[in-house]
């Protein structure tokens, strides 16, 4: 898909009774362009890299996402798109491609640049119990990324900086001190989110953020993700299998099929107006909860 | 209609280091032949015990009291739950089958699917002609709408996609001819274009072969489609229980209410998350265990575990508001 299609306009055309966060600043914060990565699909001792066959996992990629708002990537499993945020967080480096956040270059970058860059890039992963280190206090957890970008703070401010965070999320200081094992699975969403909005990120890369928790917690983290956005003026890369949890929180929705994005634009328009057909099915095989009458 | 399975009182009690817990307690439920019964519920909401009971997989060490009771031909009814192992394995698989949510676990990897469908088949018929065998391994596989069974019998389940693997575990489950399927979220792993054709071909299934389902979910919008009726689930009891589209439309219990304003939907409506988190089940209140988070608490909620109480014939729920 070209460049022009994918570029968002999403909040005029979203009523603004729609109950989304108005994007605080304006202007691109994150471009894509043309990228792509393909993996060998033999791998392992026995396999003879000169015959393998190439899968291409990201396809000819291009959007925009403008500051403030979120960009939902949507898809099937295997459609491409925790390797689309790999690539864009420079977690693994693509084929070829651009990827430019504020203006620069990231692919260009050298190492400690790239570093220095990625404490305006954080992540919030979808398993809250493998991606909290089970041996560390919840603290050190959450003040980790403040030992490795902002080591000049002594360690009694980088404590109650992660205290004052984790009060933040809504959860007690008290848990300074305790291990991620005494708490819940939304407590522990929680705690990550703590930890990648400590270095007061402008980009929060959030990829399947609600899909491993309970219907009645999972809607607790959407609305607190919600808030922050508003108070800490977040722009949300929101990658999802799910129509419905997307719909809560996309201005702009990308659908992702087979490593290419085959449709991008504003949410009410992929919701309720989707011109392909990919689009249509997603849409129609969501099982719809019902509503109802006295709520 | 008649009904095949008939719990009643069932209460399963599991040794902790916290002492006896009860993840399932006075629960009682009802399907009949052909029927399809909802039974949804959270993390720790006792939905998967329940249904282990019912199968008799309960770990080793857990105390069971209550009725199951499954009909066996006519008239005839079973206790389960005084079953000894041997006895259980006339029963389990063959009158009462399960589906689990992640097919890959519940497969073998190392064995051919048509040879793991007929060896499900040989546990309860050892003695089956070779002929036999291969029709009711491609019946079952044509029931588990599961194409080309011929070269999929022969493969192994690694080769197969998330979709055909559910097919595979389906069509296994029903090669034995059960009279109840359970099905503990087995959509859950699955995309939702898949997700959909399961789901549309659970509900042929019961159709045509007038088979029970208990289906175990989280999912709102996945019990809608499927459930006949619904058995909402909380902190080891039944909260609330009714035809699907009572339950779902007009919801008794502030529990399945505030679960349906806290489901995402298509359009963007605030979502009203219910605060705090299901209770553990060695802490639970003496009262309703749904009062702390409860926005109509009172006083009377917090003395006594509330009856089960119904307004409606059909529909009822285990609060002092109704």
């Amino acid at each position: 898909m070209s460049m022009n299609e994918a570029q968002s306009t999403s909040t005029k055309a979203l009523p603004a009774n729609h109950g989304e966060v108005a994007p605080a600043a304006t202007g691109c914060l994150l471009e894509v362009r043309n990228l792509r990565k393909s993996f060998a699909r033999a791998s392992g001792p026995f396999a003879n890299e000169g015959k393998a066959d190439w899968f291409v996992a990201v396809d000819n990629v291009s959007f925009q996402v403008q500051a403030g708002e979120t960009f939902a990537i949507v898809g099937e499993s295997g459609c491409g798109k925790t390797t689309l945020a790999r690539l864009i967080l420079r977690l693994i480096e693509p084929d070829q491609g651009e990827v430019l956040f504020d203006g620069r270059d990231l692919l260009a970058l050298s190492h400690n640049e790239l570093r220095a860059q990625r404490r305006q890039m954080q992540m919030i992963f979808q398993d809250p119990f493998a991606s909290l280190n089970p041996r560390m206090r919840v603290g050190d957890i959450v003040a980790e990324p403040l030992a490795i970008h902002e080591a000049h703070f002594a360690a009694v401010e980088r404590i109650r900086r992660a205290g004052a965070m984790l009060r933040r999320v809504g959860l007690d200081e008290s848990a300074l001190n305790r291990y991620p094992h005494e708490f819940s699975g939304g407590q522990r969403q929680r705690i990550g989110m703590a930890r990648a909005l400590i270095l007061h990120p402008k980009l929060v890369v959030a990829d399947e953020p609600v899909s491993a928790l309970d219907v009645s917690v999972g809607a607790q983290v959407l609305l607190l993700l919600q808030e922050l956005q508003r108070e800490l003026q977040l722009t949300y890369l929101f990658i999802s299998h799910s129509l419905p949890v997307v719909a809560q929180l996309a201005n702009h929705i990308a659908v992702m099929r087979r490593g290419e994005l085959i449709e991008s634009g504003p949410a009410v328009q992929i919701l309720q107006a989707p011109t392909q057909g990919y689009t249509q099915e997603l849409l129609a095989a969501v099982p719809e909860v019902p509503r109802p009458a006295q709520m | 209609m008649a009904d095949l399975l008939i719990v009643s009182g069932l209460t399963v009690e599991l040794p902790t280091t916290a002492g006896w817990v009860k993840p399932v307690n006075q629960v009682s439920l009802r399907i009949a032949a052909g029927e399809s019964l909802g039974l949804v519920g959270e993390s720790g909401s006792g939905k998967t015990m329940l249904s282990l009971a019912v199968m008799g997989l309960l770990p080793p060490g857990a105390r069971v009291s209550g009725e199951i009771a499954l009909r066996n031909g006519q008239a005839e009814t079973n206790n389960l739950t005084g079953l000894s192992e041997q006895q259980w394995r006339r029963v389990r698989g063959r009158q009462i089958a399960m589906i689990f949510q992640e097919p890959m676990t519940s497969l073998n990897p190392v064995m051919r699917i048509g040879a793991q469908i007929e060896e499900a088949i040989l546990a309860h018929e050892p003695k089956v002609e070779r002929q036999e065998l291969q029709r009711r391994l491609f019946t079952a596989m044509q029931h588990a709408a599961v194409l080309e069974a011929e070269t999929r019998a022969q493969q192994f389940p690694h080769q197969l996609s998330g979709g055909l693997r559910q097919r595979a575990m389906i069509a296994m489950a029903l090669a034995p001819q059960p009279k109840l399927l359970i099905a503990d979220e087995p959509t859950t792993a699955l995309d939702v274009t898949v997700q959909k054709q399961i789901l549309d071909l659970l509900d042929r299934l019961r159709r045509e072969l007038n088979l029970a389902l208990l289906f175990i979910t989280h999912d709102l919008g996945v019990v809608a489609k499927v459930a006949d009726r619904v058995a909402v689930m909380y902190a080891g009891r039944i909260v609330e229980q009714g035809p699907a589209q009572k339950v779902l439309e007009a919801p008794q219990h502030p529990y399945t209410r505030g679960l349906l304003a806290a489901s995402p939907r298509l359009e963007r409506a605030a979502l009203t998350p219910i605060p705090g988190t299901v209770p553990r089940a060695a802490e639970l209140p003496p009262g309703c265990a749904f009062a702390p988070r409860c926005s109509y608490r009172r006083r009377e909620c917090d003395q006594a575990v509330p009856a089960l109480r119904f307004r409606e014939p059909d529909h009822g729920a285990r609060c002092v508001l109704v």
